[in-house]
């Protein structure tokens, strides 16, 4: 039995990772949140600040997660995750109450759920058969493992407790402030005959309030039902004995290889969870082609993974666009009307890159993309506005701080940069910034109002549009053309969608 | 037992959600004078007028189940309103003996429903003596079958038999519950025993005298709450409570089926109590009303009934207090009806006349009119003009755009639309472009509209374009200028009357006058 990991190559604990610079820029701090809500208890976040750097590592976590799309590898494991959960909350009863009794029935308990969890997913994980060599590996794991002495007998012992235990029957004589302890001897059930006479009239309701009572279950018991226990426990003196002996011997059932699993496989879980969600509303997931070196990158339909469900949870719609470079195209310069959607798509090409090189599925159709090593951002700082001159110089120290570091193999996400100063003085200075950026051979996308700079050699030009029927609807669309500093006007009627042909759509519905 | 006398199949439900934009129709069709009139000073009856109103009916044989029950409650005013007494003391009772106590504990819960079966079995004796005595007097459906179930379901045994379990619950010797050990080793699924018949203190003596002096193991342990411990008090009364609470929820759901019958009762009687006040106001001054004949709904609005013959504002009379010259208006198959002309020549009102009419012909009332045929709508909307809300960020016109956008956020096709003065807060040519724009989809899409507007290219615009679908109306103005609040068929006139309301109110002072005066003089 030779531990494995399910995230990387070889199964060691690694350090705790900040987040990469460009997280906040690119919104990728949101994403991480969403994707991992309700998962605190794995602290899965240090593994989405681990990028991936070759290409192997990236196709090995594209074939788990292609597994875990199956269903029956995916509930299956979904299933085991909540299993293991339980065991964990059980556990944490067993060292936390204060009677005894109770904390051995509660470690019994996590022992027993442990067991079976591990027993069933032993046999259902090979039934669904995963074609990844990382899950396969789990499953010869998981084979020894439920055939080993130590686990066998845990399960033996702790099954045969829980069994007994189950069927004690005891009884209350409640009298006044007397509670009488005493072995069930078959008396009749009294609700039931008052039930009967009561049913005819009860059923009748229709939205009945409800009366049954939820008595608060605390996870401690009171004083008067330990007292009771104890005393069940003086009746049946046999199985609690069992019991106590129980805890002793198997204190340590948990394996680390296991645990390690259980940890690991959430943040495949935990992204898919997400990706299911979006693709439920329509929209796209794909597995990226992913090169080294290549520069012609392509993706369709892509999206805003951050803006995406914030927009579906108000009820709007989501704009995908497509984008496509050839050699020996660069920079993707984005022009046009504000409020058109522009640094969403500077921004999701950037998250894009960064997704795909942590092995995840990307928001589009189709894609491929490079293997990058490193994603800067340079986006204007709002909060520094009033100090114009300051503004441009850090703009400057840091582009040249990014050159420094940039390889042919980095992005750089640039939005409205050089908006501080004039527009000749603005023009000067990104000729010669993305000259620059073309002969260090990156890639780069820069967000501006400066439509003469698509003139520049190694740039693509894009521009956000308006809807030539109605322009007072932002589209949202980014197309690939020539930039064309096309105006647009607010048509009312039009904003309020009461045209002709929006009123038929909308009655029609 | 069931009420149903607002649907033939279902209770009504008080708290389900009006319908979008309900209160905006109330508030464009003036309807708070006519909840008014039928609450006759009860909050509860105008909030029930207003529901079943607003909450309109679609199939005209829903709507004649009501007619029908609302015409046994005209000849039988006394006993109707001695049944909503009825129902009202039965409430009342409840809510003076319990009011107070809110427990959701089962002992509470079972103590309160015992107490509320003892006070309700009088008012349940009477309920059946009231509906023995009338039942022959009322014809409806759904009277006949309210009146038969209230003497069939309550009869003398079944009032005995709750008696006798009310008695046998009050558990004078202790309580005997079985159990067994959940997770973490709770007790759980504690169920009420019968006691055995050989238990008690001889069988317990014997047993402490086996186990003392012959060494049996003890089959019993006993355990004694303090009398000051508090929290052991509390315990032992939650362990009592989880032994009775399958039976205590059982008494409490019963109880609550008792009391839910006399709060439905109250509820459905007080629309139709609301009928009665409405039509003994409006017979003071002898107003016109009818029973209305709903049609089915139709596929398309051009193949729609719409046919009234002296139809009124029944709001205004109301207030005025006095009966209303009605309009005569025949515009079955048409689509659109638009309705132009003088100001204040009763355009408004005659708009407001057939939207109250068609909500209450829906409700299944009697309507303010000689007569009425109509297709049931599916639901009614209503824009009109408002008043510029000083506050508000945006302009008039994108205002109204704003409202009509929600509105057809809700219409279907088979709806009705009421549009008054709509598009008109921007200058004439761009307000008929945009109204012809809309107006034009509605009818497209299958939503009937009945249009008062001054807007004279619009309405030029629809007769000129000479559809048979359309009826014009024009508010009727005497060659003298005087204004006889007749609404009657007419091509749309390109002058409006602004001019006559302003020497009316400004009189001989006005400049017309003047230069008349001076022409004279001349």
């Amino acid at each position: 039995m030779s531990a494995v990991s399910l995230l990387f190559d070889s199964p060691v604990d690694r350090p705790v990772a900040p987040a990469p610079a460009c997280f906040a820029d690119l919104h990728l701090d949101e994403v991480v949140d969403w994707v991992i809500e309700g998962r605190e208890a794995y602290d899965l976040r240090s593994f989405f600040h681990m990028a991936l750097q070759d290409c192997e590592a990236v196709r090995q976590r594209h074939a788990v997660f292609r597994d875990l799309q199956d269903h029956g590898v995916h509930d299956g494991t979904c299933n085991f995750a909540r299993y293991m959960l339980q065991v964990r909350r059980q556990l944490e009863l067993a060292g936390r109450l204060h009677h005894e009794r109770q904390r051995q029935r509660w470690f019994l308990e996590a022992a027993t759920t442990y067991c079976r969890a591990v027993r069933w997913f032993a046999q259902e994980l090979p039934r669904t058969a995963p074609r990844s060599d990382r899950l396969q590996a789990v499953c010869v794991y998981l084979q020894a493992y439920v055939g080993s002495t130590p686990f066998t007998a845990v399960t033996g012992e702790g099954e045969a407790l829980l069994q007994q235990l189950a069927t004690l029957r005891y009884k209350l004589q409640i009298d006044g402030t007397r509670i009488r302890v005493s072995r069930y001897e078959g008396e009749a059930d009294y609700a039931q005959a008052v039930l009967r006479t009561f049913e005819k009239f009860a059923e009748e309701q229709g939205a009945a309030k409800d009366y049954r009572f939820e008595f608060p279950s605390l996870d401690e018991m009171n004083h008067v039902e330990t007292a009771i226990l104890d005393r069940v426990a003086l009746l049946f003196p046999g199985v609690f004995g069992r019991l106590a002996a129980f805890c002793e011997t198997y204190a340590q059932f948990l394996d680390s290889t296991v645990l390690r699993f259980d940890r690991e496989v959430q943040f495949y879980l935990a992204y898919l969870d997400r990706v299911r969600e979006l693709q439920a509303q329509g929209l796209s997931f794909c597995f990226p082609e992913i090169s080294g070196s290549s520069k012609e990158v392509f993706g369709r339909g892509i999206f805003d993974i951050a803006l995406a469900p914030r927009l579906l949870a108000d009820r709007q719609r989501v704009v995908a666009n497509d984008f496509e470079l050839h050699d020996p195209e660069r920079v993707v310069i984005v022009s046009g009307p504000n409020q058109g959607g522009k640094t969403t798509f500077a921004r999701t090409l950037g998250q894009m890159h960064y997704l795909a090189a942590l092995g995840c599925p990307v928001p589009g159709s189709a894609a491929r993309l490079l293997l990058v090593d490193a994603i800067f951002t340079l986006f204007e700082r709002q909060e520094r506005l009033e100090n114009l001159s300051g503004k441009l110089e850090e703009e400057l120290l840091r582009l040249h701080e990014i050159l420094g570091q940039a390889t042919g193999r980095s992005v750089l996400v640039m939005n409205e940069t050089f908006g501080a100063t004039t527009l000749v003085d603005a023009l000067a200075l990104g000729r010669r910034v993305i000259t620059r950026i073309v002969h260090r051979d990156m890639l780069c996308i820069y967000v501006t109002f400066l439509e003469e700079l698509t003139q520049l050699p190694g740039t693509a030009s894009m521009v956000s549009c308006v809807d030539a029927e109605d322009p007072a609807r932002r589209t949202f669309r980014i197309v690939k053309r020539p930039a064309d500093g096309r105006a647009y006007a607010l048509a009312i009627a039009r904003k309020y969608r009461l045209t002709r042909h929006a009123i038929l759509e909308r009655i029609g519905k | 037992m069931k009420v149903w006398l607002l649907y033939r199949d279902r209770d009504f439900d008080a708290q389900a959600a009006l319908p979008p934009q309900a209160e905006e129709v109330a508030q464009d069709l003036q309807l708070q004078p006519l909840f008014g009139a039928m609450a006759g000073g009860d909050a509860f009856l105008s909030e029930v007028a207003r529901r079943v109103v607003l909450g309109s009916l679609e199939d005209p044989a829903a709507i004649t189940y009501r007619q029908q029950i609302l015409d046994d409650c005209l000849h039988n005013q006394a006993a109707v309103r001695e049944l909503y007494a009825l129902a009202i003391e039965a409430i009342e009772r409840e809510k003076k003996a319990w009011g107070w106590l809110l427990s959701r504990y089962p002992e509470g819960v079972l103590s309160r429903s015992i107490e509320t079966l003892r006070q309700l079995s009088s008012l349940l004796a009477a309920l059946r003596q009231l509906a023995l005595a009338q039942r022959d007097r009322f014809q409806s459906e759904g009277w006949r079958r309210l009146l038969a179930s209230l003497t069939g379901e309550l009869r003398d045994e079944y009032l005995h038999e709750i008696d006798g379990h009310v008695q046998r619950l009050a558990f004078r010797d202790g309580l005997l519950i079985r159990a067994q050990l959940g997770s973490g080793n709770r007790g759980q699924d504690y169920v009420l025993c019968e006691p055995p018949a050989g238990s008690g203190g001889w069988a317990e003596w014997l047993q402490g005298v086996r186990e003392r002096y012959l060494g049996n193991e003890p089959s019993s342990y006993a355990y004694e709450v303090a009398e000051r411990d508090e929290a052991g008090l509390r315990a032992l009364s939650e362990l009592r409570g989880q032994g009775i609470s399958a039976v205590a929820a059982a008494l409490g759901r019963s109880t609550d089926h008792l009391l839910g019958f006399f709060t439905q009762l109250r509820t459905e009687l007080a629309f139709y109590l609301g009928c009665l006040n409405l039509h003994a106001r409006l017979m003071q001054w002898h107003a016109a009303i009818c029973v209305p004949l709903p049609v089915v709904r139709t596929p398309l609005p051009t193949e729609a009934a719409l046919s009234a013959e002296g139809v009124y504002d029944v709001a205004l009379s109301l207030q005025m207090t006095a009966a209303l010259v009605g309009n005569r208006v025949e515009a079955d198959g048409k689509g659109l009806v638009l309705i132009t002309g003088a100001n204040r020549g009763g355009k408004s009102t005659l708009l407001r006349a057939l939207g109250q009419a068609q909500l209450m012909m829906q409700a299944g009332m009697f309507v303010a009119a000689q007569s009425l045929r109509a297709s049931v709508c599916r639901g009614l909307f209503t824009h009109f003009k408002r008043e510029e809300d000083p506050k508000l960020r945006q302009g008039k016109f994108d205002e109204e755009l704003g409202r009509m956008s929600a509105i057809v956020d809700c219409l279907q096709r088979g709806c009705l639309l009421l549009l008054n003065e709509s598009f008109a807060s921007t200058n004439e040519r761009e307000g008929s472009e945009i109204a012809r724009e809309i107006v034009g989809a509605l009818l497209e899409s299958g939503v009937r509209v009945l249009y008062v507007t001054h807007l004279y290219d619009l309405a030029e615009g629809f007769s000129r374009s000479g559809s048979g679908s359309v009826l014009f109306l024009r508010a009727e103005r005497l060659s003298d200028g005087q204004r006889t609040f007749r609404v009657l068929p007419g091509e749309p006139s390109p002058t409006s009357y602004g001019e006559d309301l302003y020497r009316r109110i400004f009189g001989a002072d006005s400049e017309a006058a003047a230069a008349g005066a001076a022409r004279r003089t001349a």
